[in-house]
């Protein structure tokens, strides 16, 4: 975007909005919205305490944990649902549901099922980011051009090479799309399992800073938290973009 | 519909065939693809696979190539009989179908790869064909940097360099343009002097056939069969450059344009 000539920088936008935010906290209208520079102030103090880094510690784990599960289950599940016909129609209903369900509901399921600790909010993370992943990468599987595979197989691609160097690289694009959109998604699932689960991490942050009208704590660790996300997602984002070239050429 | 399927006429200098397909039907469900279709492929010569389009040519050629099964009949490359894709036999895609993630060299080196072949040594392999077709300096390259003949030139390496006995070929020039379409007819005249491999040819261009063919096969549609076998004397001896004009080359174009005409929409 150009202003007055000039070539705005990406993202410039991001200086209105915290313009406003700093005059809405200055005028004291709400507690609630305490001015951006205390916010970012605090944010430097939170940021070195133990109690923010052993969160932050504790959230990565079970963030990781939980991607690390999503991304190694739903890549292969997705690409077998798209070469698989079978294995699609038995699927693909309960990927939907799953998908669309309020996640949130079943984490007091999980609960019974898993226990209080750290491996059933790696199981809520899992859950909320998998299903994007399973879908896009059947979605890629599915559009891959028929004479690629036809050719692997007239030089005697077994199936394992077939999986590996044909059907996994035909969908890439897709599945980095369905990893950036699972990721995301499973930033959601490790705050809310911290906060339903049990009270650690990130989620006792919220907990702790919350209940105490700590609002300045309280949005410096949602800078934080967003701004990790931001950063992971763009990441991606930059993988896709490395792809994209091929992507219309399939 | 009679059946008009004439038998070959056995002349001394058809070379024994290096492929065989003995009374090959297919069905889809209900549709007949091809029914009864018995053809001999000389060693050596390249034989074109011609007729209007859902006549089932490209059928026949994937069933040779062992991507699709045969509803009864059976193929025999070398006496052997074909019950999948096998390393005597390599394919031509008409969409090229490369790798689009991969590089010129990857991509020739493939089907080596497929076969168990060391890096080094199938990209020594790659390499050597790669400047065969003409591509020398394109090793690094992606398929969406080259011209669609290009890329077509990248299959025909890649096809190549397993050293099949046989090469399948499925309409490979008829997605480039007119004159590389030329040069691309001219280069394979050369290839099956030079290389001893027998070809199977798919193309729905009369021209082409007729020019490249030491055999063509007319096939006809619904059910598909072969109509008429036609083996043109030495024109092609006389140089790529008199092919065009020689009276026989012209009287065998009218004479399948003849027989064709009917059956084109």
């Amino acid at each position: 975007m150009t202003l007055f000539g000039y070539r705005l920088p990406g993202m410039s936008s991001l200086i209105l909005w915290g313009l406003l935010w700093e005059i809405v906290g200055q005028s004291g209208l709400t507690f609630f919205v305490p001015p951006l520079s205390e916010v970012v102030a605090t944010l430097f103090e939170v940021v070195q305490t133990t109690a923010f880094q052993k969160a932050l510690y504790e959230t990565a784990y079970a963030f990781f944990a939980g991607v690390f599960f999503a991304i190694a289950i739903g890549i292969p599940v997705g690409i077998l649902m798209g070469k698989n016909r079978l294995l699609d129609e038995l699927l693909l209903p309960w990927v939907n549901v799953f998908l669309s369900a309020p996640l949130t509901a079943l984490v007091p399921v999980l609960m019974v099922l898993f226990g209080f600790g750290m491996k059933a909010i790696v199981i809520t993370t899992t859950l909320f980011g998998i299903w994007i992943i399973i879908l896009n990468a059947r979605a890629g599987v599915k559009q891959i051009n028929r004479s690629l595979v036809e050719m692997a197989k007239s030089f005697g691609a077994s199936p394992t090479d077939a999986f590996f160097k044909i059907y996994f690289w035909a969908a890439l694009p897709e599945i980095l799309g369905g990893v950036r959109i699972g990721i995301i998604r499973a930033v959601k699932g490790v705050i809310i399992g911290q906060l339903l689960i049990s009270i650690v991490g990130f989620g006792a942050l919220f907990e702790l800073y919350s209940a105490n009208f700590l609002m300045a704590h309280f949005w410096a660790v949602l800078i934080v938290l967003f701004a990790l996300a931001f950063t992971i997602s763009e990441f991606l984002a930059y993988l896709e973009r490395r792809v994209s070239y091929y992507a219309a050429k399939r | 519909m009679a059946m008009s399927q004439t038998n070959p006429v056995i002349v001394d200098d058809v070379p024994e065939s290096a492929v065989s397909t003995r009374n090959i039907s297919k069905n889809y469900g209900d549709v007949e693809a091809l029914r009864d279709l018995s053809l001999e492929f000389p060693r050596g010569q390249l034989t074109s696979l011609l007729g209007p389009s859902g006549c089932g040519k490209t059928t026949l050629l994937k069933i040779i190539a062992g991507l699709l099964e045969p509803t009864s009949g059976e193929v025999e490359v070398n006496g052997k009989k074909v019950t999948g894709p096998g390393p005597d036999r390599a394919f031509v895609f008409q969409d090229f179908a490369l790798l689009p993630w991969a590089s010129v060299i990857r991509n020739v080196a493939f089907g080596l790869e497929m076969r168990g072949v060391g890096k080094s040594e199938r990209e020594d392999i790659a390499a050597k064909y790669i400047k065969e077709v003409g591509l020398a300096g394109f090793e690094q390259s992606y398929p969406h940097e080259l011209s669609g003949g290009m890329r077509q030139r990248v299959g025909l390496a890649r096809a190549l360099s397993v050293d099949a006995e046989v090469l399948l070929m499925d309409e490979p020039f008829s997605a480039v343009d007119e004159q590389t379409r030329r040069k691309f007819q001219e280069d394979l005249l050369a290839l099956v002097q030079n290389e001893n491999k027998t070809f199977i040819f798919v193309t729905h261009s009369i021209e082409e056939a007729v020019y490249v063919s030491d055999q063509i096969a007319i096939l006809l549609p619904r059910p598909s069969r072969v109509h008429e076998i036609i083996r043109p004397s030495n024109f092609r001896a006389k140089g790529v450059d008199n092919i065009r004009r020689d009276p026989e080359y012209l009287d065998i174009v009218d004479e399948i344009w003849a027989s064709l005409r009917t059956y084109v929409e």
